[in-house]
């Protein structure tokens, strides 16, 4: 079955006010969340601040645990059975993630702190060997900090020209704007995969032609990608891919890079240490390839085997069946929020992920956001670590709802009535 | 639904935080600085005028924030009026207390009027809400900064 017909057909059995239907049972999957039954405030709680870290299933906690209860060592360094064992479960979890973005090798999963560090391992290992004063680097006007400043940083060290592709009002990226940037200078295109504060969906697919065709590299941060929608870095024929692990209902501390194997080989270390070297002498050392490379020191290894369990868990429902009962979270709170008076979305391009940045007249985002958590509602507010997305719709801040798997309509209306409370309150 | 928010989110409060008194730019201020919280992009600039090194003659401010930032802001103003530097100094050394202390003994101010103390026990009641501290005091650090000679002040 195609996608659109997968939505269509979950719409036609989607009940109102009640997101399950008998592919996707969003109670099941709640109760698989134990943090989902608590209250805040003797309310019920209802966590749509998933954009910024999602919950944690049952079985990613059960996973961890029993690491730490069952087998725990250090990898890759000793003979004993709890060493051996905790190694291969440490590289299950690469394996998984190998599978999970169809990657050629599962030596091209290295394993870092988040995306953040993913990127900043790009910058300072790929970008200082291959940029040179002159060369271009394109990013979008709705990048995370994270996708901005190592960027900045080698502008200053180097002396590269960073470009940024703008957005339209509705925040879609200007694509005709992106292929007048592009030139033989450029050396890598930096993009979102999906704007982590509007939501948009970037034509990622078009983006990596068009750079390629100049012979630049792509990068996409798909932070808020992965746990909306599946990603195959094959098909896309995109050159480096990274994403945090506790936004795909993964514990923290533990983040991917992915890259092609020949282009991580050529690439210098990014830290020195254990675990990367082929051979210390006080004359020489020689490095390991990927991953290992990169991967200095005791690795986050308990991490590692969550996110492999995350992966599964997510696999086990279906990526295209998390888009679509998403796809349906999206439509419906935009419906109902825009019913809210003096509600205004930011954010309103053609392919949208489930993320809503929105003011209310009248009511800073930060006073709001104190008001619906009394109401157990949790949103995020500020600048959302992209303030040039902020600036370009002439607000310090908003509000930000993030939709996940487990989250349903009724807790839309939660949100909903909470906020006309806050209106009155407030006018 | 908010019962509990009305202790701060008092009317004074909202009335303040939708129109600022004193929210205006002094041309020729004695001293002035920049405050901002890089957290939630609340940013504002205190002016002050002083008669010799000690007398607040006037004192404005103007910026965005929140009701809390901004009720703070537009209160401390009308508290320092007419004050001095020393007594601006105490009060805001003493609020600070008074946002972050479960001890704090007011009567250590009882030497200043009623009716300010009033304003920042009713904004103290941030204290209920941590990471809105920040909210309230970022008038008061940044009138601080401006007094001692600094252009620039952040609450991170």
């Amino acid at each position: 079955m195609n996608k659109q017909a997968n939505i269509a057909e979950i719409f036609l059995k989607t009940a109102p006010g009640d997101n399950s239907t008998a592919a996707y049972d969003v109670e099941k999957i709640r109760s698989d969340f134990p943090i989902l039954s608590r209250e805040v405030y003797g309310k019920p709680l209802v966590y749509l601040d998933n954009g910024a870290s999602a919950q944690k299933p049952r079985q990613v906690i059960d996973a961890m645990k029993d690491v730490f209860e069952s087998y725990y060592s250090n990898v890759h360094r000793g003979v004993h059975w709890t060493s051996q064992r905790s190694t291969e479960a440490f590289e299950v979890g690469r394996k998984k993630v190998s599978q999970f973005l169809n990657a050629f090798s599962e030596n091209e999963i290295i394993f870092t702190r988040g995306a953040t560090e993913s990127i900043n391992l790009v910058a300072h290992s790929w970008g200082r060997l291959n940029l040179k004063a002159g060369d271009e680097v394109i990013i979008s006007h709705m990048e995370h900090h994270a996708n901005i400043v190592p960027w900045q940083m080698l502008r200053q060290e180097i002396g590269i020209d960073l470009k940024v592709v703008p957005i339209d009002d509705d925040g879609n990226f200007m694509f005709d704007d992106y292929e007048k940037l592009l030139s033989p200078r450029t050396k890598l295109v930096s993009v979102t995969h999906v704007s982590n504060a509007l939501g948009t969906v970037v034509p990622v697919k078009a983006v990596i032609e068009r750079a390629h065709a100049l012979g630049a590299l792509v990068l996409l941060d798909g932070c808020q990608a992965v746990q909306h929608t599946a990603v195959d870095v094959q098909a896309l024929d995109v050159d480096f891919y990274v994403f945090s692990g506790h936004k795909l209902y993964g514990p923290t501390g533990i983040g991917v890079l992915w890259g092609r194997e020949d282009i991580l080989n050529s690439m210098s270390p990014y830290q020195t240490g254990g675990e990367m070297i082929a051979s210390v002498t006080f004359e020489k050392t020689t490095f390991k390839n990927a991953p290992h490379r990169f991967e200095a020191g005791t690795p986050a290894i308990a991490e590692a085997i969550g996110l492999g369990a995350a992966i599964d868990y997510v696999q086990a429902i279906g990526l295209d069946n998390i888009a679509a009962h998403e796809h349906g979270m999206l439509q419906y709170a935009t419906e109902r929020l825009l019913n809210v008076e003096g509600l205004k979305i930011f954010g309103t391009a053609k392919e949208k992920a489930a993320i809503i940045s929105f003011n209310l007249d009248g009511v800073h985002p930060h006073d709001l956001g104190t008001f619906v958590d009394r109401a157990g509602v949790a949103v995020r507010v500020g600048h959302h670590c992209a303030q040039p997305v902020m600036e370009r719709y002439g607000v310090a801040a908003t509000a930000r709802a993030s939709f996940g798997l487990y989250n349903t309509r009724g807790e839309v209306d939660a949100l909903v009535d909470a906020l006309d409370e806050t209106r009155k309150f407030f006018s | 639904m908010f019962d509990e928010l009305r202790d701060l989110y008092q009317e004074v409060i909202l009335d303040h935080g939708k129109s600022p008194r004193n929210f205006r730019r002094i041309e020729d201020a004695t001293c002035l600085a920049h405050g901002n919280n890089p957290v939630c992009g609340d940013t504002l600039v205190i002016y002050l005028t002083l008669n010799g090194d000690e007398d607040i003659q006037d004192v404005t401010f103007q910026g965005q924030g929140c009701a809390i930032s901004v009720a703070s802001a537009s209160m401390m103003t009308e508290i320092l009026k007419g004050k001095t530097v020393t007594e601006a100094k105490r009060l805001f050394e003493g609020f600070h207390d008074m946002c972050t202390k479960d001890d704090f003994d007011i009567s250590q101010l009882s030497d200043f009027d009623e009716d300010a103390l009033e304003r920042l026990v009713m904004l103290s009641g941030v204290k209920e809400f941590p990471i809105r501290v920040k909210c309230a005091t970022l008038a008061w650090h940044t009138m601080q900064a401006a007094i001692s000679g600094e252009q620039v002040t952040s609450t991170e």
